[in-house]
């Protein structure tokens, strides 16, 4: 164990650094790695975790002796590291300790801090940081508990709040409601009316879902194939309405067009050739490229772009509403870490404490109870036992207190000062 | 020990909706195994209820009101355990277990049936009255699924999406659901009106007595029938098929009620 259970964090995210240092300052596992041995060889930290996403490089750490100077030398070693100049650096970089740095990722693994309110590759990113980290021996047991508390804060929220269960942009809305009507949709077919950016975005969504088949139509046959090659697809001819409208349970339009691509009749028709099996649709063309009665249609689902959008903003209104229930959680694991690392560092005390006591008893009665002339083996025994009781009132019983309540631990925030006051000689568990 | 057994099945199923509530509410897959575990729990203990009841008269507990609603409360529980483990949903739960709930505390306190019971005994007829209440259940849980459809399909066609439509199950499970349970009322109600037909034979010599419900319950299958295939064209298929299945289940309403209370000669309570 490391003789220290300090915990500091060197930082910087999306919000105190713009993309270009943020670029420079991230790592690969490799860099990771080298990094975290780097730091223990220069003494800096004895305990190392790096976690780089595209949008924060962050390192925690347990310094190997109780310093809050240790920051400095990691804000120097970054820029040394990643050759940014210092003065570019340290304006971006955030420096936390203690509760503050426990408070500060349990927040990131709930996806509090992150760009997109609640969004879920967060959580997996900080698993992956820690479990490479912890693969190649650079965390200790303070970082190992924490990471797991973090990895326990994130699984919780997801479980138990609406944090992350919304869809918060039009392609993943446009998803998410077709998995209302279908399921899952592993065995389902889109076909995509367009090839432009929003398409793809929603190509990517639907693939991301599993999506079984996929079909790409485009006026321009070779940017439709450059779409359906990317997302492993395949192309139909523009046009050719009543062949393409047979197949697909999933349709999504996004061409540029000042006429309605998709008719009511010819959806009409295609409908019945379908056997009115349900048919979604999503319209993301501005103008609108399906015609807006086809709404009326048995088992047709039309949405279109503003319908959309309206579904990203209330449930951009909702995940902020369950910002406080998130919060809670966070602070309920804060309490739970800190007191946990209290009671170790405080049983660690009690220990270093008994061992001193143990041995001053000896040298002191050694000194008094020779001045004592004609002290009988008898009385002397007696003098022992009574300044052994004394001393085991002392120490023994707040030692067991202290093992068995979980406040008291809470209670007793520096264990610093208890450790100056008591043991002159600063032993340290 | 009959009522604790009640209590203790009470305690279970209200703790088990408690948890397919909070399972809805937040998803939580550790909540909704334990809302199944307590559920299955209570169909144990229901049983057990069921057992103490039907001990003196050693059949089945038809012969009040009472112990047939809670046979039926018991049949509807399993059968959507069943339904729930093989299409492996939990959202339902929390709209299944009221009706659970209500149809066993209903029994409890139904009034003790003073008429004297009918001459029915032997396991043609022991059969005959669970198959036939198994049906029902079955059906009654169909109704409670295809009308969970027909408002997840207003509120997706008209854009209104309310907290609860991002929890239900798919549009696609529930018909699927619905099917499936509708296939086990079909067979058990085919099974069951089989059987009867069968008893009657045997206590009678004849097979076929004009009474009201003899004919409510052969529409009742041929109504099933209907929506069994009609909801695989393409005319019914989706919202329409689900509202055929909420009006036959109007009808299997009718026939326990009305039909049992005032037309039938020699049906009283299922």
């Amino acid at each position: 164990m490391s003789s220290n259970m300090e915990i500091v964090l060197v930082g910087l995210n999306h919000r105190t650094a713009p993309v270009e240092v943020r670029e420079r300052v991230s790592f690969t596992n490799e860099q990771a790695r080298r990094a975290a041995e780097e730091l223990r060889s220069r003494g800096i930290l004895a305990e190392t975790l790096v976690l780089s996403t595209c949008n924060r490089s962050e390192v925690y750490g347990v310094p190997p002796e109780t310093s809050h100077e240790c920051a400095p030398g990691l804000s120097s070693f970054l820029s040394e590291f990643h050759s940014v100049r210092p003065d570019l650096l340290n304006v971006s970089l955030y420096h936390h300790y203690d509760r503050e740095a426990v408070r500060h990722l349990f927040r990131v693994s709930a996806g509090l801090d992150s760009m997109l309110l609640g969004e879920a590759e967060i959580l997996g990113q900080v698993r992956e940081a820690y479990r490479f980290a912890h693969e190649f021996g650079a965390t200790g047991p303070v970082l190992n508990r924490l990471f797991q508390g973090a990895l326990e804060v994130g699984k919780r929220v997801r479980a138990e709040t609406d944090l992350g269960t919304r869809p918060m942009s039009v392609a993943s809305a446009g998803v998410k409601l077709a998995e209302r009507i279908f399921g899952k949709l592993r065995e389902r077919t889109a076909l995509v009316l367009g090839a432009g950016t929003i398409s793809e975005q929603v190509v990517a969504q639907l693939r991301d879902r599993g999506v079984a088949h996929l079909f790409v139509m485009n006026r321009s046959r070779e940017r439709a194939a450059a779409l359906a090659t990317k997302f492993n697809g395949r192309v139909m001819e523009w046009g050719d309405w009543e062949t393409a409208l047979q197949i697909p349970d999933v349709v999504v339009s996004s061409v540029s067009s000042e006429e309605p691509v998709l008719l009511r009749e010819t959806l009409e028709r295609a409908m019945s050739v379908r056997g009115n099996r349900a048919l979604f649709l999503m319209d993301l063309g501005m103008p609108r490229n399906i015609e807006a009665s086809a709404t009326k249609l048995y088992n047709v689902y039309l949405y279109n772009m503003d319908d959309l959008s309206d579904i990203v903003q209330q449930n951009r209104n909702a995940r902020e509403s369950e910002v406080p229930r998130a919060e809670s959680i966070v602070d309920e694991h804060v309490g739970k870490f800190l007191s946990w690392q209290a009671s170790v560092e405080l049983v660690g005390l009690v220990e270093a404490l008994r061992a001193r006591v143990q041995e001053e008893r000896a040298a002191f009665l050694e000194a008094r109870l020779n001045r004592i002339p004609n002290l009988a083996p008898s009385d002397r025994a007696q003098i022992e036992s009574l300044m052994d009781e004394l001393l085991e009132k002392l120490l023994v019983e707040p030692a067991q207190h202290l093992r068995s309540e979980k406040d008291l631990r809470r209670k007793i925030h520096n264990v610093e000062a208890l450790r100056d006051l008591f043991l002159s000689k600063r032993e340290k568990p | 020990m009959n009522h604790l057994f009640a209590i203790l099945t009470v305690v279970a199923y209200a703790s088990s909706f408690g948890l397919y509530l909070a399972f809805l509410n937040a998803g939580k897959q550790l909540t909704g195994r334990a809302a199944t575990i307590l559920l299955a729990a209570g169909l144990v203990l229901h049983y057990f209820a069921l057992l103490e009841r039907s001990r003196g008269t050693h059949t089945v507990p038809y012969h009040d009101l009472s112990g047939s609603m809670s046979l039926f409360g018991w049949l509807l529980a399993l059968t959507y355990l069943g339904i729930e483990l093989y299409h492996r949903q939990r959202s339902v739960g929390a709209f299944v277990l009221p009706f659970i709930i209500v149809f066993f505390l209903a029994a409890q306190i139904a009034p003790a049936d003073k008429l004297s019971a009918p001459p029915a005994h032997g396991p043609v007829f022991a059969f005959h009255v669970t198959l036939s209440i198994l049906a029902y259940a079955a059906f009654a849980l169909s109704f409670v699924l295809s009308l969970m459809f027909v408002i997840e399909e207003r509120l997706l066609r008209s854009h209104k999406l309310t907290n609860v439509v991002w929890r239900l199950p798919a549009l696609d499970l529930l018909e699927r659901m619905s099917h499936s349970s509708v296939l086990v009322g079909l067979v058990s109600i085919a099974i069951g009106t089989a059987l009867g037909f069968i008893w009657v034979d045997r206590l009678t010599g004849q097979y076929w007595f004009y009474d009201p419900k003899y004919v409510i319950t052969l529409l009742v299958l041929f109504l099933y029938v209907c929506y069994f295939y009609l909801a695989r064209t393409a005319a019914w298929r989706g919202a329409r098929a689900s509202k055929l299945c909420i009006f036959n289940f109007a009808i299997v309403v009718l026939s326990f009620t009305v039909v049992n209370l005032y037309l039938s000669n020699s049906h009283r309570y299922f």
